[in-house]
């Protein structure tokens, strides 16, 4: 069988052959398990925000996976997985609900500007 | 690291066919106003499959580009360099892992694109198939190679795909350790001995090629390339990123005293361009397509850790498990 002749000596260790016997097995649904969302914090007292995702399997290999690819360099405090199964999103096509009715400007700080003129009209009413 | 989507793919003939005329011009006016395109929102078939192709290729080329440099991991000249190495190398590593969940996110899973991957039918990164003879290149690598896909990435980072944007600024961060170290080996092997300065401008040579390769062949125009343009998939010309990189590094090159192999390159004054030799593209075209010094070795060393690993992902397998695409 030939081999390959490399110039990484860990590959000469590994004795790859140059014309695999066989055909290369494809990876089957799930081979790299599920996926996590990860939420880091930047410092304490700031929200959790979301950054990314993991495949783990557990909960806990996701949070090391986590450390590794959104914590390198001291770029957060505390990080949160949870599986991605677990999110439920709104539709895009529903994000018209976000609109602000036009009927209801008494939930709005707008709606409550003029507290000073009326002050200033009673004062004014008061000294005359 | 990564080159470039290089060559714009033109499989499909009509790339908008069958597309509701409503959505589109919707989809694209709102990239017209800079606004981000996530990964739930309505998109054109060929946006999807340009972008996926394109992720998965940078995401292949950072685990592929960590092998050349990997070599010398072993026989890194003393401890800070072995570690300051070790350190790039997993960079690289993390990077594809960031890239594979964002190319996930339209919908091609994990499992597929590493088939793809060593079954060949997914491309990487030209440059990945050339080998690293000695230290110093390893030193050229990572000086001028992620130099190059700074310049590339940090002008994809303006792009439309959002969760595609949010991954590239993250990795541009560590990218800038990168191109400090190599700067840093490369200076020291310029300004060291006689023999140091030998070995660095036999390795600088030996990659010039494939550097100018990188950002691959000049665009010809093309209706497949206006439309990524006007989708903000490609966000520059490949020459017009060779052009910035000649701008920035031409000059500390030379200041190091090194030459650089190619006596056609120069600025023009009045056009301010950069012209330089053909640099053999039926070259590039033959390694793409699996001819290159290493292509054969990169995959079977991808290939054997697949294979290795199987049974311990196999092992961590419950029923319970159901896959769910990340949702950014």
């Amino acid at each position: 069988m030939q081999v390959f002749t490399s110039l990484d000596p860990r590959v000469n260790r590994a004795e790859l052959p140059e014309n695999p016997e066989t055909e290369f097995t494809p990876k089957q649904a799930l081979d790299q398990t599920q996926t996590y969302e990860v939420f880091h914090q930047v410092k304490t007292g700031a929200h959790h925000t979301h950054v990314g995702s993991v495949h783990a399997p557990t909960a806990e290999l996701a949070l090391a996976f986590a450390k590794e690819q959104y914590g390198r360099r001291g770029q957060c405090v505390s990080l949160w997985v949870v599986n991605s199964s677990a999110i439920a999103a709104l539709d895009v096509r529903d994000s018209d609900i976000f609109d602000s009715a036009t009927d209801k400007p008494y939930r709005e700080v707008t709606a409550y500007a003029n507290t000073r003129e009326k002050i200033e009209a009673f004062k004014n009413k008061q000294e005359a | 690291m990564y080159g470039n989507i290089s060559i714009i793919d033109k499989s499909s003939k009509d790339p908008l066919a069958g597309e509701d005329p409503n959505m589109l011009e919707e989809f694209e006016a709102k990239i017209a106003r800079g606004e981000k395109i996530e990964a739930n929102d309505w998109m054109p078939k060929e946006y999807r499959r340009q972008l996926i192709r394109m992720i998965e290729q940078h995401a292949h080329s950072e685990i592929i580009g960590a092998l050349p440099e990997g070599t010398w991991i072993t026989r890194a000249p003393g401890f800070r360099r072995k570690m300051a190495l070790m350190a790039k190398v997993q960079d690289e590593s993390g990077h594809c892992q960031l890239l594979y969940n964002a190319a996930e996110t339209l919908g091609k899973t994990r499992e597929d694109m590493i088939n793809d991957l060593i079954s060949g039918k997914s491309k990487y990164s030209n440059v990945f198939n050339y080998p690293a003879p000695t230290w110093a290149d390893t030193a050229v690598i990572a000086w001028l190679i992620d130099a190059s896909a700074i310049i590339n990435q940090v002008t994809n980072s303006k792009g439309s795909y959002a969760p595609y944007c949010r991954a590239l600024e993250r990795i541009c961060m560590e990218e800038s350790f990168h191109l400090r170290y190599g700067y840093d080996n490369v200076v020291t092997l310029a300004t060291g001995t006689k023999y140091q300065r030998e070995q660095v401008q036999d390795a600088l040579n030996r990659w010039w090629r494939p550097i100018m390769h990188f950002f691959g062949p000049p665009d010809v125009a093309s209706v497949h390339g206006e439309i990524l343009m006007r989708w903000k998939v490609k966000m520059a010309s490949n020459d017009d990123m060779r052009q910035q990189f000649f701008n920035q590094y031409v000059p500390k090159i030379l200041e190091l005293g090194l030459t650089i192999p190619d006596e056609n390159l120069k600025k023009d004054p009045e056009t301010k361009k950069w012209t330089y030799s053909d640099p053999d593209w039926d070259e590039f075209f033959r390694v793409i397509k699996g001819d290159g010094p290493c292509n054969k070795e990169r995959i079977a060393v991808r290939r054997r850790a697949e294979e290795e690993g199987r049974w311990v992902r196999a092992a961590l397998v419950k029923p319970t498990m159901s896959y769910a695409v990340p949702l950014s």
